[in-house]
């Protein structure tokens, strides 16, 4: 099991436990946290999935794929730290992951 | 207004669900036509992901939204069905018992015995861009389609997006307007390689401008615009004159009309009987992702399902008369010669 950190956007923070294999976007509707709405289920077909990955997580999360690029254009308030949550695989190295969910979804 | 185009059926929705049921409806000798407000065929299949797998199509182990929605119309095609693309169903008016007139926003109308709603999530529609304040312009200077390209004739055209719509309108409309300039929030674009190599010619013989980065403020009066204002992704902020914005930021699903037609709705939701997939309204019909029953999944095999029990109550309205018989595809010669087999 992995700990996901997910901070709103006022900065509170909720931890959750998810099993390696999942995704941080599965990760957060089981745990019903506030502001992923994952229309599409995860198939990289909606972008309300979007959260900020933190400055020092972003090599172990690395970057976007060329359709996560795509989708992402139809986010809100887009960073260079931006990623779909759908799109991010939990893995061991990624215990302890901090990614901050937007002000709101696309 | 012109005249009435006459069906035993209208479905509303060409997703995979209402394109079934031409299928069911048709082995039953029921003639059909389509409205989808979509430019093509396959609703969410063939809008929201073409190219991704299906892999819980009973029978078929792997296939993709395209995929799916070329077969179906492989398999509805001895039945002939009429599509209208491009055409959102507006208004349904009871004429008879069952009967219904039915008219669409392009000014066209159809009398049906029967309607069957397949509308899956709702009609799609533009996403409106995450810049504040835009609703205020909407109706004035910010339009999510082109209806008329003399309108942007002369205009400060700002144009928002990095796909083939944006990018298409950029090349259509810049002889016309006044100034273009496009915004993507990144160089990077999804349209197709020759429209971006075109658009880039015309940025670097300064005949129009692009801008990396996102709009973050709008400036007007009324509905009208004035001014835009654009972040650059170096923080750089860009303010340009702006009286015109296509902003393209694909298309969402919303209930639109489907609300005003005298349904019962939970939760945006039709219900119906699961004997029949009737609504509360005889003669109308909800089958797919639209409805809703005690255990609905909205999976396609389940519209599938629906599409055929509906069929079997449909054509007691079409054809009052006819005494319908059970029969397997596989052994009915009746079912065979209608499907152009035997
Ligand atoms: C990313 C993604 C992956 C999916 N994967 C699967 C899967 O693996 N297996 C599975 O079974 N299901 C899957 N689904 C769900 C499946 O796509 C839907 O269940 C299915 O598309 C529903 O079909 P439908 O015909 O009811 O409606 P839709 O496909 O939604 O089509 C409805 C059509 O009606 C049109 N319409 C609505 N209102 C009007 C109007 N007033 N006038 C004119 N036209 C109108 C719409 O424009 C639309 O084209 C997936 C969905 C998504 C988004
Ligand atoms: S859940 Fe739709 S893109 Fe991630």
């Amino acid at each position: 099991m992995a700990k996901i950190n997910f901070v709103d956007h006022s900065g509170e923070t909720r931890t959750v436990e998810v099993e390696e294999g999942a995704t941080v976007m599965e990760a957060a509707i089981r745990n019903a946290v506030p502001g992923i709405e994952a229309e599409c289920g995860g198939a990289c077909a909606c972008a309300t999935c979007h959260v900020y990955v933190d400055e020092a997580w972003r090599d172990k999360t690395g970057a976007p794929t060329p359709m996560e690029e795509d989708m992402l254009d139809f986010g809100f308030d887009v960073r260079p730290n931006s990623r779909l949550s759908c799109q991010i695989k939990v893995t061991e190295e990624l215990d302890g992951l901090v990614v901050t969910v937007p002000e709101r979804q696309a | 207004m012109s005249e009435a185009i006459k069906t035993d059926v209208l479905i509303v929705g060409a997703g995979p669900c209402g394109l079934f049921a031409v299928f069911e409806l048709g082995l039953l000798d029921v003639k059909v036509h389509l409205v989808d407000i979509l430019d093509k065929i396959g609703g969410q299949c063939a809008e929201l992901y073409p190219e991704k797998p299906i892999y819980d199509i009973p029978g078929i182990p792997m296939i993709t939204g395209h995929g799916l929605t070329e077969s179906l119309l492989e398999q509805i095609k001895p039945f002939n069905p009429t599509f209208h693309l491009n055409e959102m169903i507006e208004t349904v008016e009871k004429i008879g018992d069952p009967g219904f007139r039915v008219t669409t926003d392009a000014g066209k109308v159809f009398e049906c015995k029967v309607l069957v709603v397949a509308a899956g999530g709702g009609s799609f529609q533009p996403k409106r861009p995450p810049v504040p304040g835009i609703e205020a312009y909407e109706g004035g200077s910010v339009h999510y389609a082109v209806r008329k390209m003399e309108e942007f004739r002369d205009k400060d055209l700002m144009i928002v997006g990095g796909g083939d719509s944006a990018l298409d309108w950029v090349l259509n409309l810049h002889p016309l307007a006044k100034r273009i300039t496009l915004v993507h929030r990144r160089d990077d674009f999804r349209a197709a390689p020759h429209s971006v190599e075109q658009m880039r010619a015309l940025v670097a013989s300064g005949q129009m401008d692009l801008l990396i980065g996102q709009v973050t403020a709008l400036e007007g009066e009324g509905n009208v615009l004035s001014a835009a204002t654009v972040k650059g992704n170096d923080g750089t902020v860009t303010k340009v004159a702006c009286n015109a914005m296509l902003p393209f930021f694909g298309l969402t699903m919303k209930l639109g009309p489907v609300a005003n037609w005298g349904l019962h709705l939970e939760n945006n939701l039709i219900p119906v009987d699961t004997g029949t997939f009737e609504t509360n309204v005889p003669g109308i019909f909800a089958i797919g992702d639209i409805n809703t029953y005690p255990g609905k999944l909205k999976l396609i095999l389940s519209g599938f399902h629906e599409g055929a029990l509906m069929a079997q109550k449909a054509v007691k309205y079409v054809y009052p008369d006819k005494r319908v018989v059970f029969q397997y595809t596989t052994s009915s010669s009746s079912l065979q010669k209608k499907l152009g087999v035997n």
